[in-house]
């Protein structure tokens, strides 16, 4: 099965056109946080503050690259698990978030949030960040330096590979990967 | 007595952070190919083949496999011939994972619990020391990434539990882990001792080469066991789907209390950086 291309901001008619298992390459801006970069933009959204930037139609990246070496774009730059953002990630759909790149299952709540605010659920391929890496054409701090890895960066990504995992259907990859190959193996040996 | 300079032993330990950050250990590279082999699911297969082509790139831009660089774990066997020279052993290992860490642009990741600020250098690597006869100073080295350590589990068993009860745990915890570690792990596991003693064993079962076998009979065998039921949960590679979700399942048991069945599960992401320097 061939990529779906897709452009960023997402608007809804591109989110309702991915379904769970499609693989995707992403073109456009994209922004990084993690945990505390998370933190700060929901604390910043319940005090009715100005964000770093606008959420309306954007993906977030769960991101922490390596240091860019003198002349590299960026460092390693794979995803990180995404679990640990459940608890900030519905507020931030609430107010425009459309799309979320990183690893691993989400939370009963998130995968509810992603239906009712048509959002989508990436998966990259963890430990790849040397690959991905190279999907990254440019990459800017625009928030929260001091946390060094863990600032807030405006990247801009061409082709920037990942697979749909939760839809805003209701359709989980990891449920439906699990289920299909449940007690497929045979008595085989990998080594 | 053999003198080794504490210089010696940091620049030692630089090395072999930078390395295999970069460079995908032999063991498992090979393992990885082996498990594109056998899988079946596209959607895995697509993974692995991501990981490899990584690991190609990883090594030809002299970059991180994966940025979570680890939290800098050792296990150092010392010889009772030895003598370190300069500054104690503990300092010059720290020495050596600060220089490794700033040298190779590496992520840093080591913080306070509590303010989370990031402490910059990625210190204190965490060590842990056995003595031994001889005059070498053996030195194990893993990165330690938190995505795969977050999902590692302990449990104090009660003995009547016995064989059945541990493998049970064993695939509960990998099922709960699903995607999250960086499937497909290796599994290591320590059973017996105490509290800490079987999360310490867990994690030195991992440094056993993938492809070595248990030289006790009875764990080789249970570790076959874990190793289908484990690839049988469908978790796939990076949770996709699919019948690789461990390469390895790692054993090592130690005596315990007669009150008590001590079980730890160490997961490990499929980077699993690795490597070691005699001295």
């Amino acid at each position: 099965m061939g990529f779906k291309k897709i452009t960023t901001p997402l608007t809804e008619d591109t989110v309702i056109d991915l379904k769970a298992g499609d693989k995707v390459l992403i073109n456009g801006i994209i922004y990084t946080a993690r945990d505390e970069a998370h933190r700060r933009l929901t604390i910043l959204i319940a005090e009715n503050k100005p964000l770093p930037f606008d959420l309306e139609g954007q993906v977030i990246y769960y991101v922490g690259p390596t240091p860019e070496k003198p002349g590299e774009i960026i460092g390693s730059a794979g995803p990180t698990t995404s679990y640990r953002m459940d608890k900030y990630a519905r507020t931030l759909m609430e107010h425009g978030l459309k799309g979320m790149i990183g690893k691993g299952g989400r939370s009963e709540d998130v995968k509810k949030a992603i239906k009712e605010y048509k959002c989508v659920y990436f998966g990259a391929v963890g430990g790849a960040g040397a690959l991905i890496s190279r999907s990254i054409k440019s990459n800017r701090i625009i928030a929260y330096e001091e946390l060094l890895s863990e600032a807030v960066r405006e990247l801009a990504v061409e082709d920037f590979p990942v697979i749909v995992v939760n839809d805003c259907y209701g359709g989980d990859l990891y449920d439906e990967g699990r289920k299909m190959y449940q007690n497929k193996l045979k008595g085989i040996n990998l080594i | 007595m053999k003198i080794i300079s504490s210089e010696t032993i940091s620049n030692a330990v630089r090395y072999l952070i930078i390395n295999s950050s970069v460079n995908l250990a032999d063991d498992t590279y090979k393992s990885l190919e082996a498990a594109l082999k056998l899988e079946i699911s596209d959607a895995g297969k697509n993974a692995l083949e991501q990981i490899l082509l990584n690991a190609e790139i990883a090594k030809m831009e002299n970059k991180p496999l994966c940025q979570d660089t680890g939290l800098a774990v050792f296990f150092i066997e010392i010889g009772k011939d030895i003598i370190v020279e300069g500054v104690n052993l503990t300092e010059s290992i720290n020495e050596g994972t600060k220089r490794g860490y700033l040298d190779g642009y590496l992520r840093k990741s080591t913080c306070d619990p509590f303010t989370r600020k990031n402490l910059g250098d990625n210190t204190p690597a965490i060590i842990h020391y056995e003595f031994t006869d001889g005059d070498k100073l053996k030195i194990s080295y893993a990165a330690k990434g938190g995505g795969s350590e977050n999902m590692s589990k302990i449990k104090m068993m009660k003995p009547a539990e016995g064989k059945a009860g541990i493998i049970d745990f064993v695939v509960e915890t990998m099922e709960i882990a699903g995607p999250n570690p960086c499937p497909p792990n290796v599994v290591g596991i320590g059973i017996g001792g105490n509290f800490e003693k079987a999360a310490i064993l867990a994690k030195k079962a991992l440094f056993r080469k993938i492809g070595e076998p248990n030289p006790d009979e009875e764990l080789a065998e249970m570790e076959k066991t874990l190793f289908k039921k484990i690839n049988n949960i469908g978790t796939g590679p990076m949770g996709f789907g699919g019948i690789c979700t461990t390469l390895a399942v790692h054993i090592i048991k130690h005596p315990c209390h007669i009150a008590s069945l001590p079980v730890a599960v160490n997961i490990e992401c499929h980077s699993h950086r690795h490597g070691e320097i005699i001295l």
